[in-house]
């Protein structure tokens, strides 16, 4: 599913440079439930940015679903974010003048859908996330969570290959937390393959693996058992 | 291209951003609406202006020269200075047949005369005319006709009078044509009444005879007062006016550098003049109403560029979603456009209704200042052209702005 093979990144800060990532090998496979966890500092939302195309590498090597990832300009690099992947942030990131149904159809608006379609879709994941209700309201008139989710529901409303999630839960209490990761984990049951960054040790064992990093290396890669979340809601 | 603009996501789009910012927006219009109103308004008035003037010169041939003879301030040939200089039909026809680009010649005579008709009676002048007057200066004839050829050669006593002589020395709505008047104590027949003309160009006169006539009665002979030369269009005026009278010093036996022997009035030179002062105005007005156009438009870039650095964050979110440099830039080109257009059309629409506020102050009766205030259509398309272009070139610097930031920079938490 996703392939990286010796990730180097740095940034130029001044005349020095930062060394970021210094050699990542990274390999997930379809199905999988990935927490990247790391203090700040640590590259573990440079190695998203990168996974996500918001970035590109300095050297090494990343496929995704067989596809080389290199030489991305930022047209190519649209269309691939737009195909293969969905994005869920911190701060939902929703567009605060637009609908729920409008922020969720956004990224088939792209793809070029007839409008009716994407209006089709778009009611579909927001029933998905049970938020069918709230179509045709704006994101102030939302609650955190409900926000959350109709940003999961617009990151899933072009059927991608993976799902980035960046601290998804960072900006919610605890119990909309659990919430929104039962969801999360309920895709991932669905066969999503999720790739979630996060410095919260609960959030993070709820995920089917750990990839621990420090300093821009992968200290820990471990395989762990799955707490549900459904059993604190 | 083309489906993208009649997409209606592309105008929600605008529409969203439009009603996000209403009051900025509305401000950011204001300029380029000025722009326009200033624009509309005042080449209106020019055009008002011009189409007074035009009234105003219209019934004359203004590519002319009136020449008439003084006296002379050089000896020459054995005459002393001082010398009368006097015009003859000869002349006229020398200077006809030989001075290039003349289109007509016409000798003029005029006179004061005392005229009487019943108990009424005043001091006019008479002019002794050619037929062809009436082609160089048209005469407005509010009843009867002009001096014909038959006039002429059966030296008939006819008379043609103006609307002011008419109210002297008739009643109201007595019949003038057809009535006798007298000039100088010899009855003449009545044969048309003329409107007075707004400007008088050149001397005016209150009575014309024909020439023939006048020629008998007041022993004329082959003397004549002026003469009035009109110049092909191709042809300066300037230029015949020198010609003919170098030519006519040459016939007087006049020192070709007396510049007091001839008087004249060159006629094209004032409406030259005239002219050249409309076309200023002209010049001015798109000069001031483009550039005001173009601070306006500036003001929309501006506008525009404070408004995508607020959205920075939202462009981010839309290039995470899949929308390309190229979708994110023509989006905001096309609300730049967008309010360029709806901001000139405005300012094209109030503009219409000063110009109609003009008209209805300034623009009403005979003597009015600003005649049919209007501008063409093609004007108006020049403008909206103008403000496409402009607002897209405009537009083009918030669209690199947008998507100068990498979409992982617009999205760091702040």
């Amino acid at each position: 599913m996703l392939k990286i093979n010796a990730l180097h990144k740095s940034y130029a800060i001044g005349d020095s440079s930062l060394h970021v990532l210094k050699g990542i090998d990274l390999s997930v496979e379809e199905g999988e439930m990935v927490a990247i966890m790391g203090s700040s500092g640590s590259g573990k939302s440079t190695l998203l940015n990168i996974i996500g195309m918001l970035d590109v590498l300095d050297s090494g090597e990343y496929i995704l679903d067989g596809l080389p990832i290199d030489n991305l300009t930022e047209k190519k690099a649209a269309v691939y974010r737009n195909k293969f992947l969905g994005f869920i942030f911190q701060s939902f990131n929703l567009i605060n003048y637009k609908n729920a149904l409008e922020n969720v159809a956004l990224p088939l608006y792209y793809q070029g859908l007839k409008r009716k379609k994407r209006q089709e879709l778009g009611m579909f994941h927001l029933e998905k996330v049970g938020l069918a209700d709230w179509a045709h309201h704006l994101p102030k008139e939302l609650s955190g969570g409900q926000k959350q989710r109709v940003a999961i529901a617009r990151a899933l409303a072009a059927n991608p290959k993976l799902l980035l999630a960046d601290e998804p839960t960072g900006a919610l209490d605890t119990k909309t937390s659990h919430e929104i990761m039962a969801f999360i984990q309920q895709l991932n049951d669905e066969g999503k393959t999720i790739l979630m960054v996060t410095h919260e040790e609960d959030i993070a064992s709820m995920c089917k693996r750990i990839v621990r990093l420090r300093d821009g290396v992968i200290m820990e890669d471990k395989t762990v058992t799955q707490v549900r979340a459904s059993q604190y809601v | 291209m083309l489906k993208f603009l009649f997409d209606r996501d592309t105008w929600q789009e605008v529409f969203d951003s439009f009603s996000k910012n209403k009051l900025r927006s509305i401000l950011t219009m204001v300029g380029v609406w000025w722009g326009v109103l200033l624009l509309i308004g005042l080449l209106g008035s020019a055009r008002g202006l011009e189409n007074s003037f035009n009234r105003l010169f219209g019934d004359f041939a203004t590519n002319s020269v009136f020449i008439w003879g003084q006296r002379t301030s050089k000896p020459f040939k054995g005459f002393q200075e001082g010398k009368g200089v006097g015009l003859t039909l000869t002349d006229a026809k020398k200077v006809e047949d030989n001075v290039e680009g003349i289109e007509f010649v016409v000798p003029r005579n005029q006179r004061s005369a005392k005229m009487d008709r019943n108990f009424l009676s005043g001091n006019f002048s008479v002019a002794g005319d050619l037929p062809l007057l009436d082609k160089v200066q048209k005469k407005k004839l509010k009843n009867g006709r002009f001096i014909n050829e038959a006039d002429m050669l059966d030296k008939r006593k006819v008379a043609v009078i103006s609307d002011d002589i008419y109210k002297q020395l008739f009643e109201k709505d007595e019949a003038a044509i057809g009535a006798y008047i007298l000039i100088n104590g010899i009855n003449f027949k009545v044969v048309g009444v003329f409107k007075t003309s707004n400007v008088s160009m050149g001397p005016s006169s209150d009575v014309h005879i024909p020439f023939s006539t006048y020629q008998q009665i007041f022993n004329q002979g082959d003397r004549i007062g002026w003469i009035m030369i009109t110049g092909q269009p191709e042809h300066s005026i300037k230029q015949i006016e020198a010609d003919a009278k170098l030519l006519l010093k040459n016939l007087n036996k006049i020192h070709p550098d007396d510049k007091r022997a001839f008087g004249s009035f060159n006629l094209g030179d004032e409406f030259a003049k005239v002219t050249g002062f409309l076309t200023g105005m002209q010049f001015l007005t798109w000069f001031v109403g483009i550039a005001t156009l173009i601070a306006g438009v500036f003001a929309i870039g501006n506008i525009l560029l404070i408004t995508v650095k607020e959205r920075t964050k939202e462009i981010g979110v839309r290039r995470a979603l899949g929308a390309t440099p190229f979708e994110i830039k023509r989006q905001v080109v096309v609300e730049a456009v967008f309010l360029t257009i709806v901001a000139g059309l405005f300012g094209i629409i109030t503009g219409g209704w000063i110009l109609i506020g003009l008209d209805a102050m300034f623009g009403q009766g005979d003597d009015a200042t600003i005649v049919n205030a209007s501008v063409s259509i093609a004007v108006v398309f020049i403008a909206l052209l103008i403000l496409v272009v402009l607002g897209t070139l405009i537009g083009l610097i918030p669209a690199f702005k947008a998507t100068s930031v990498k979409p992982i920079e617009a999205l760091r938490e702040e």
